[in-house]
């Protein structure tokens, strides 16, 4: 029994590496088990990372000290951020990935962590003893032993490939999945509920007329995911991507051709739930029978190969209709696809039996964390595998889990709707699952989550450092612009001017200057240079500006905080609270909330429930607390 | 378990009848157990009425009809029995004792509303009504309360809600969707009509509910007026009894005398405030003061000028003061000689009245004015599909100054992301009146307020 590990993480996939990383970070001896060395940091489906809300979560992983924001900066193909036009608490950065280059300098950081150690098998098992997880066996019968194991096995539990009126038990690469462990789970006590997603072709650049499509190219500015890399890519070496649209063609093809459809009747044991925010392309055209048409994105997937990735194309057609339905698209009459799009159904774990440190409620020092908990997406793997790496070793540290609030952080939001909401298909984040959006910034990631990363130990001193530099900097220039005053002279009127702006009455100072909505500071620094780094003025901007709706934010936030503090006993009897409704009482068994604030959000739990459940805490357990 | 509740429903004192309401699992039980009759309770169908007697023992307390209503179809949603005995404090108290010995527990102040709030009966604005209704007084009064009952506002609001939630939804998919263009993206020109379209409706809303508000809860009126202008006699002309001690001695009135009459079905609570006037006078003193709270209290203000006597300083003052407010000046003793000059007040003449109260001459121009300035004549016709109390109407007015707001910052060009975070409060603000969103406070402060026995 040499072979003790204080992690074992199975499965290479988002979650995995970060959760790996963070152990072995944090000098806990662990074991990284994936079935296929090829597939670390694998992307099998759309090939960019970041998006709306997702873009916020990378620059959350880094500031706790993940590693995906700064591989991906070492890797994209372009990058760019979103909603510009809108106000800062909606802007997210988006990166086209590099399929090939992603993977290799992931698992080249992971080689050269030292207490790390990797391994190619399938897990089958889990060793269970009392209720805990004491390692797991491997196909072979190989038994490996380990304090803790992290499960992010993603699509690969008992994963099928659906094409057409076709099934195949494989995985995204056509590789083996893991065909018992789901079943162990179950047997464990686990509920295990069954998703599917889809992808689309990949079509061979050369064949594709990109003449009939809309180029979509980088910013022309530089940006990065991480807090600690400067940009390290050139601006007109970034990859474009192009646009194209459906045809009313495309629409009869696929309405001609419908029940060819795996997921329209050519296979009827279709149980999986697939996302309703990323629809195949059947499901567009019969949902939205009134659109003329739908957008795709051709995307380059890697500077390594020529493939083209049809973003909004998936499909469970057979191969004959892909094709037909392909040659319908504006510049792919002639397009040559290399894969075609397919659906995978995947076994996963009902998340509202995890608790918030992503342990499972059934087996102790079992974790588990991205698809296998009902999530999609990269972004919302990885960070999940994060959180249960730095959970798993504040467990082996004997210290409290890292619980990150709903107004902290996007990582807050996503794990609290996964354990207290439950999923009825694969959960992706969005902006509007956010309350405390204001809060939860792109740009402010840092100041939320960096002493986080620091306490728990995965963030250097110099990184705090870092971070304590810039907080006085922001200071000092709040002081500065709340002292300097800029006089309306003829230089100040000519800028306005040529900024077509109406002119003040009086002289003001610079705070009462950028509080207006039509001035930013690059108005500011035509009147007066500033000098500051352009990183602290847009936090004084955004602070400074939004003063009114932030403040009113932090409000709202302390509204939860105060809820939150109303804890619910974690030996609570629900059947002795004889007027809840029976729906309430059965998910608040299912749920077991640990506060007020968390009862509350959960559904099918009304306002009245939770007044019943007040008046109850109080009677019960808080009578003589006064 | 929960407990078996009871109380008397009716209100103590004189009476033909008063009812005892028992709710809780053992209920019936209880009963049954202080009820002589030919019936069993225990094994009486629902809903079901039966004749007999209480007893004490061997000693019969009162005849009484008991009605049985099990669960889940009453107010409570658990076993109830009513009890129907006669009138009189002795024999309602004694029958009251009876039960609390035989295992009731007397129920807290709203307790029997509370539990149909938390039995999920009734939601928070039924549960409000609920008190409005047994204190209602009017016709119109138990309208507006059936109405909230009846969960029409409930809808009113969730209709609302449901505007809003069109417009919060759009936005997040351009938020959450950045590269499609699939859906229309707001922008805050499109914005802009919704918002003043919504303003308009919730500003219709909380006008007619503040119509509403007077149907329930009547108009506050103050007389003031110097010493011995005749506030005392204007109270009793009006109420047509005397209330107020009407002497002629000035500063008879030390205290704030209150009178109620109603007025096109709204009741009028009108107050006598002691004259005022600077005073050396201890106890008088404590009433001015009084009375210049009462003033800022009124929803209507009535300044008595004496047609006799010239123009004081000290009316000059009172006019100042009421004209911030919903004034009347009516000019009284106007069958004795002019003496007054009104000429260095600047009085909107449409609030002007001339009366003689020992004549009683004047008094009906004055009911009319006041049907006019409070458009009652329309009122009572009114749709009372409205919100008509305090809590309810303050929610909405701080919705519309919320929407007053949001308007400002979209002609400010903020960002359409800031201004949904708005509009979602405005969201959540809304459904405090109903109830839908959780608020904790609310609930212990609303049902201290329920009286005791619904």
């Amino acid at each position: 029994m040499n072979n003790i590990y204080d992690v074992i993480v199975v499965g290479g996939g988002h979650a995995g590496c970060e959760a790996a990383s963070a152990c072995a970070l944090k000098n806990h001896p662990t074991l990284l088990i994936t079935s296929n060395l090829k597939n670390i940091a694998d992307m099998p489906c759309n090939p960019h990372i970041g998006g709306s809300a997702k873009g916020i979560v990378v620059r959350e992983i880094d500031a706790l000290g993940g590693i995906m924001g700064k591989i991906a900066d070492k890797t994209h193909l372009q990058i760019k951020m979103l909603n510009v036009a809108k106000g800062p608490a909606v802007q997210a950065l988006r990166a086209q990935g590099d399929k090939i280059a992603y993977p290799r300098e992931m698992l080249k950081y992971l080689q050269s962590l030292k207490n790390l150690t990797i391994q190619e098998g399938m897990v089958e098992d889990l060793i269970v003893e009392d209720a805990t997880v004491k390692g797991v066996i491997l196909a072979d019968g190989t038994k490996i032993y380990s304090k803790i194991v992290i499960l992010t096995t993603g699509t690969y539990l008992k994963s099928d490939i659906l094409v057409g009126n076709t099934r195949t038990r494989k995985g995204p690469h056509g590789e083996e999945p893991s065909n018992h462990l789901s079943d162990r789970l179950k047997d464990y006590g686990f509920q295990i509920i069954r998703l599917k997603t889809g992808t689309p072709q990949r079509i061979e650049r050369s064949s594709i007329d990109f003449s009939k499509t809309k180029l979509e190219l980088g910013d022309d500015t530089f940006h990065t995911f991480s807090f600690d890399l400067n940009p390290c890519y050139r601006l007109e070496d970034q990859v474009p991507c192009y646009l194209t649209y459906t045809t009313a063609a495309t629409h009869q093809i696929i309405r001609d051709n419908l029940n060819k459809s795996s997921m329209y009747g050519a296979l009827d044991d279709i149980k999986g739930i697939g996302p309703r925010y990323c629809p195949s392309v059947e499901d567009k055209v019969v949902r939205f029978a009134d659109k003329e048409r739908h957008q795709l994105f051709l995307e380059p997937e890697s500077r390594e190969y020529d493939d083209i990735y049809l973003q909004g194309f998936s499909t469970s057609m057979p191969p004959e209709i892909q094709e037909q339905m392909v040659h319908s698209l504006p510049g792919l009459e002639n397009a040559k696809i290399l894969k075609y799009g397919y659906a995978i159904e995947y076994d996963a774990i009902y998340p509202t039996q995890l608790t918030a440190s992503l342990e499972t409620k059934i087996l102790h020092n079992l974790f588990t964390a991205g698809q296998i908990n009902g999530t999609s997406g990269y972004e919302e793997a990885a960070c999940q595998g994060l959180m249960a790496g730095i959970n798993a070793s504040l467990k082996l540290e004997d210290r409290p889990p890292l619980v990150l609030g709903r107004n902290e952080a996007y990582i807050g939001v996503l794990i609290d709707d996964l354990i207290t909401k439950g999923i009825r298909d694969p959960y992706r984040l969005l902006t509007s699952r956010a309350e405390f959006r204001l809060l939860l910034r792109h740009d402010n990631a840092d100041i939320r989550l960096r002493k986080h990363g620091y306490d728990v130990g995965l963030i250097t001193e110099e990184q705090i450092t870092k971070l304590h530099n810039k907080l006085s900097e922001i200071s000092r220039l709040k002081e500065y612009m709340k002292s300097t005053r800029v006089k309306i002279d003829g230089h100040f009127q000519e800028i306005f001017q040529a900024n077509n702006l109406s002119l003040p009455t009086t002289s003001l100072s610079l705070e009462q200057l950028i509080k207006r909505p039509e001035i930013n500071f690059k108005i500011i620094n035509q009147i007066i240079e500033i000098p500051f780094t352009s990183d602290i003025q847009e936090q004084v901007e955004i602070d400074l500006k939004y003063e009114g709706y932030i403040a009113k934010a932090i409000k709202e936030a302390e509204k939860l905080t105060k809820l939150e503090k109303k804890q619910i006993p974690a030996d609570i009897n629900y059947d002795l609270i004889t007027n809840l409704a029976s729906e309430a009482r059965q998910k608040l068994k299912e749920v077991r909330p640990t506060t007020i604030a968390q009862a509350i959000r959960i559904s099918g739990v009304n306002p009245s429930d939770i007044a019943i459940l007040s008046v109850y805490l109080k009677k019960e357990y808080n009578q003589n607390d006064n | 378990m929960e407990d078996t509740i009871c109380a008397i429903s009716t209100s103590m004192g004189i009476g033909a009848i008063s009812i005892i309401r028992v709710s809780g699992p053992d209920a019936v039980n209880i009963v049954n157990q202080i009820f002589k009759s030919s019936h069993d309770l225990t094994k009486v169908a629902s809903h079901t009425i039966h004749y007999g007697y209480i007893v004490d023992g061997s000693t019969s307390v009162d005849e009484v009809l008991v009605s049985v209503m099990l669960a889940p179809k009453t107010f409570t949603t658990e076993d109830t029995v009513e009890i129907n005995c006669h009138g009189g404090i002795a024999p309602t108290n004694k029958v009251l004792e009876l039960l609390l010995s035989h295992g009731c527990r007397l129920a807290d102040r709203g307790e029997f509303t509370k539990r149909a709030f938390l039995n999920g009966r009734i939601d928070l604005l039924e549960a409000e009504a609920v008190m409005d209704m047994i204190n209602a007084q009017t016709d119109s009064q138990r309208e507006l309360a059936m109405n909230q009952i009846t969960g029409r506002v409930s809808n009113l609001i969730n209709d609302l809600r449901e505007d809003l939630i069109s417009i919060i939804s759009n936005i997040n998919v351009n938020i959450d969707y950045p590269e499609y263009d699939d859906v229309t993206v707001v922008t805050n020109d499109i914005l802009l009509p919704k918002v003043q379209a919504f303003k308009t409706k919730i500003a219709h809303i909380l006008a007619e509910s503040r119509n509403g508000q007077i149907i329930k809860e009547g108009i506050k009126t103050s007389i003031i007026g110097r010493p011995n202008v005749g506030k005392s006699s204007l109270l009793n002309a009006l109420l047509d009894e005397e209330k107020a001690i009407v002497t002629d001695i000035a500063g008879t009135t030390r205290d704030i005398v209150e009178g109620e009459i109603s007025l096109n079905g709204i009741p009028l609570h009108i107050i006598d405030t002691a004259g005022i006037r600077q005073t050396e006078d201890k106890v008088e003193s404590i009433g001015v003061e009084k009375s210049l709270k009462t003033l800022a209290n009124s929803d209507l203000v009535l300044l008595l000028l004496n047609n006799n006597e010239p123009l004081s300083r000290e009316d000059e003052e009172l006019f100042k003061q009421v004209s911030q407010k919903n004034y009347l000046v009516v000019i009284n003793k106007c069958d004795l000689p002019n003496k007054l000059d009104i000429s260095s007040l600047s009085i909107d003449p449409k609030r002007l009245i001339r009366m003689s109260i020992s004549q009683g001459t004047g008094l009906d121009d004055l009911k009319n004015k006041i049907i006019e300035l409070f458009n009652l004549g329309s009122i009572a016709t009114a749709d009372p599909t409205y919100l008509s109390n305090a809590r309810c109407i303050g929610i909405l007015e701080n919705c519309l100054h919320k929407m007053e707001e949001i308007e400002e910052a979209i002609k400010n060009n903020q960002p359409i992301d800031m201004l949904e975070l708005d509009i979602r409060l405005v969201w959540e603000d809304l459904g405090r009146i109903n109830g839908t969103t959780y608020e904790e406070e609310l609930l212990d402060e609303m049902f201290s307020r329920f009286c005791l026995g619904k």
